[in-house]
C-alpha cells in the first residue's frame, strides 16, 4: 500500500538510509565550487578539499575544549584589554600643553615603566615607538605561551606588518636612502632575520629569490613576480597584491578553525577587504592603473564581492564610489557623512567603523578573534597616541579631535 | 517470566545484578569525577589568566571550583550510600525479579547521578570561567554572574535526589 512505507521500512531500511542522508549533507555547495574555481594550483584544490570537512565542526560547544590550550591566554588578553586608554584618558592627554605633560600622564598608565627611562626633551617618535614595544612585549609574551593553532594565528596578524616593511625598504631603496635608517623606521612586529638584504634587489624576481622566499610571505608571491624593475607604482601596485593575497589566506586558515573564531574573523577580514577596496579605488582614481589591474586587487570575499567590485573597478570619482557604497546597508553609514568629499574624514569613518567591530569580537568567549582585535585596538591606540602628540608638540590642539578615535 | 525464544531479554535477564549495581556504583562516582574535573580546568585556566592583571579576583573566585568540586562530593556521597545497599542473596535467588529489580535500581541511580553531575559540572565550570573574566574587569559583576552558578550547580543535586529516591527502591530478596 503506497503512502504506509513508513510504519515499516525503518525495520530495515532506517539505519541506511540515515547514513546516506549524512553523506548527502557533505556534498560540495556552491560556495565550496566559487572557492574551488579560484585556486590557482592543484596544491590549492587539495588544500580546498581537506578543508571541506572540517568546516563542519558544531559552533556552540568550543566551551568545553577551548580553554585547555587556550583559557589561559585568553584571560591574559582580556586582561591586557582593559588596560587600553579610555575617553577620559585621551580627555586629559590633549589637554598637556606639552610632550612632558603626556609623558607625564601616561606613567601613570600602563605605559608608565616603557616612558620612564626617557631623557627630556622628548619625541614624539619616542613616545610612538615606547608604546609600541610595550605591544609586542606583550605579543612576544603571549606568542611564546600559545600552542596550535593559536600559534599560527597569532603569526597571521603580524603579516600585515611584514609587508609594510618590505614595501618601506624596497621604495626607501629606490630613493637612495641608508639601509639601516630604515631599519629603525620598521615596524617591530613584523621584522624577520634576512630583512636587511632587501636593499639589495634590483627587480620583483631577485626580492624574491633572495629574501623573500625563505619568509612566511612567499606564498603570497606567486601573483606579482615579474621581470619588470621596480618603481613607485609597481611597488604600490605589489604591496596590495601581497595584501590582498594575505588577507585570503588569512580568511581561509579562520574559516578552517571553524566555530566562533570563523565567524568574528570573517565579519572583521570583510569589512579590512572592503576598506582597503575603497581604499585602493579612491587612491588610483586617475592614475594610470586600468580597471582590471583595479580589479586584480581586490580580495574575493566580503561584503562587497563580487558585484561591487564590478561597480567599484569602473568608478572614475568620489561621488561614483558613494553611490556604488551607499547601496550597502553596513557602509551607507559611513559615506552619507561624506557630503563635501574630504578623505580625512573617510579615514576617521572607517577606523571608527573598525574599532566598534573589534570591541564586538570580546563579546564573546571561547574563540581566537580577542587576539586579533586587541593587537588592532593597541594600534589605533598607538595612532591616537601620535596624533595627540603631533598636535601637542605643533601647538595645534585645536586639531585634536580631527583624528582620535575613542575606544570606550 | 519472558519466553526463553527471545534472545535479548534471555541475554539481559541472565546478566547478574551484582554487575548491574556494580557498574552503577562505578558510573556514579567516576563521571561524576569527571564532570568536575572537566569544570575545574576550565574555570581555573580562565582564573589564573585573569589573575595577572587582577589579582584581586583568585580568592572570591574560588567558589566557583568550590561549586565544581561539589560535585564530585555528591559523587563519593551517592557510590557509598549505593554500596551500603549491595547485599549477598542465595545464589537460588539471583535470578529471581526481586534481584532483577534491585540490581536496576542501584544501576539506574548511578546513571543518573553520574550524569547529571557531568552535566551539572560542566555548566558550572563555564559559567565560573566567564565569571572570573568578568570579575576582572567590573567587581560588580561577581554577585550576579554568582547567581547563574547557584543555579547551575542545583542541577546536580537534582540528580543526587533522584537517585537516592531510586536507590531506596533496592531492596533484595530477604534470606528466608
Amino acid at each position: 500500500m503506497y503512502g504506509f512505507e513508513a510504519l515499516t521500512f525503518n525495520i530495515h531500511g532506517g539505519f541506511l538510509e540515515a547514513i546516506v542522508r549524512g553523506h548527502r549533507s557533505g556534498l560540495l555547495t556552491a560556495a565550496d565550487y566559487n572557492n574551488l574555481s579560484q585556486c590557482e594550483t592543484l596544491e590549492d584544490i587539495k588544500m580546498h578539499l581537506s578543508a571541506t570537512e572540517s568546516v563542519k565542526k558544531m559552533y556552540g560547544f568550543e566551551a568545553l575544549t577551548f580553554n585547555i590550550h587556550g583559557g589561559f591566554l585568553e584571560a591574559i588578553v582580556r586582561g591586557h584589554r582593559s588596560g587600553l586608554l579610555t575617553a577620559a584618558d585621551y580627555n586629559n592627554l590633549s589637554q598637556c600643553e606639552t610632550l612632558e605633560d603626556i609623558k607625564m600622564h601616561l606613567s601613570a598608565t600602563e605605559y608608565g615603566p616603557y616612558l620612564q627611562n626617557e631623557p627630556s626633551p622628548l619625541h614624539t617618535t619616542t613616545i610612538v615607538e615606547k608604546c609600541t614595544l610595550k605591544l609586542v612585549d606583550e605579543y612576544k609574551q603571549m606568542l611564546c605561551q600559545a600552542t596550535e593553532p593559536l600559534s599560527t594565528f597569532l603569526e597571521y596578524i603580524t603579516y600585515g606588518h611584514m609587508i609594510d616593511n618590505v614595501v618601506l625598504i624596497v621604495t626607501g631603496t629606490l630613493h637612495e636612502r641608508d639601509v639601516h635608517e630604515l631599519l629603525e623606521k620598521c615596524h617591530p612586529l613584523g621584522m624577520f632575520d634576512s630583512i636587511a638584504t632587501l636593499a639589495v634587489a634590483q627587480n620583483m624576481r631577485e626580492l624574491y629569490r633572495l629574501v623573500l622566499v625563505d619568509t612566511p610571505l612567499a606564498p603570497y608571491f606567486s601573483e606579482c613576480i615579474t621581470s619588470e624593475d621596480l618603481d613607485d607604482m609597481n611597488i604600490e601596485i605589489m604591496r596590495n597584491t601581497l595584501y590582498k593575497a594575505y588577507l585570503e589566506d588569512f580568511y581561509r586558515f579562520c574559516q578552517k578553525i571553524g566555530g566562533a573564531t570563523a565567524e568574528i574573523m570573517s565579519d572583521i577580514l570583510a569589512f579590512e577587504a572592503d576598506r582597503r577596496a575603497v581604499n585602493i579605488t579612491i587612491n588610483s582614481i586617475g592614475t594610470e592603473l586600468t580597471r582590471d589591474d583595479r580589479r586584480k586587487l581586490y580580495s574575493n570575499f566580503g561584503l562587497l564581492y563580487p558585484y561591487g567590485h564590478e561597480e567599484l573597478a569602473i568608478s572614475e570619482d568620489i561621488d561614483q564610489v558613494r553611490a556604488v557604497m551607499e547601496k550597502y546597508p553596513p557602509y551607507q553609514s559611513i559615506f552619507s557623512k561624506l557630503s563635501y568629499g574630504e578623505s580625512q574624514i573617510l579615514d576617521k569613518a572607517f577606523y571608527e567603523e573598525e574599532v566598534k567591530r573589534l570591541c564586538l569580537a570580546f563579546e564573546q568567549q571561547f574563540h581566537y578573534g580577542v587576539f586579533f582585535a586587541y593587537m588592532r585596538l593597541r594600534e589605533q591606540e598607538i595612532r591616537n597616541l601620535m596624533w595627540i602628540s603631533e598636535c601637542v608638540a605643533q601647538n595645534q590642539k585645536s586639531r585634536v579631535h580631527d583624528s582620535v578615535v575613542f575606544i570606550f | 517470566m519472558v519466553g526463553s525464544s527471545s534472545s535479548w531479554s534471555a541475554a539481559l535477564v541472565h546478566i547478574s545484578p551484582y554487575t548491574f549495581a556494580a557498574i552503577g556504583i562505578a558510573i556514579s562516582i567516576g563521571v561524576s569525577v569527571l564532570g568536575a574535573a572537566w569544570g575545574i580546568y576550565i574555570t581555573g585556566s580562565s582564573l589564573i589568566g585573569a589573575a595577572v592583571k587582577a589579582p584581586r579576583i583568585t580568592s572570591k573566585n574560588l567558589i566557583s571550583v568550590i561549586f565544581c568540586e561539589a560535585v564530585a562530593i555528591y559523587g563519593v556521597i551517592v557510590a557509598i550510600i549505593l554500596q551500603t545497599k549491595l547485599e549477598s542473596v542465595p545464589s537460588s535467588k539471583i535470578y529471581d525479579p526481586e534481584s532483577l529489580r534491585a540490581g536496576y535500581a542501584i544501576f539506574a541511580s548511578g546513571i543518573i547521578v553520574g550524569f547529571a553531575n557531568l552535566v551539572c559540572g560542566l555548566c558550572v565550570g563555564i559559567i565560573g570561567s566567564s565569571c572570573a573574566l568578568s570579575d576582572a574587569q567590573n567587581s560588580s559583576l561577581f554577585v550576579k554572574i554568582l547567581v547563574i552558578e547557584i543555579f547551575g550547580s542545583a542541577l546536580g543535586l537534582f540528580g543526587v535526589i533522584v537517585g537516592i529516591i531510586m536507590s531506596a527502591q533496592a531492596t533484595w530478596p530477604s534470606k528466608g
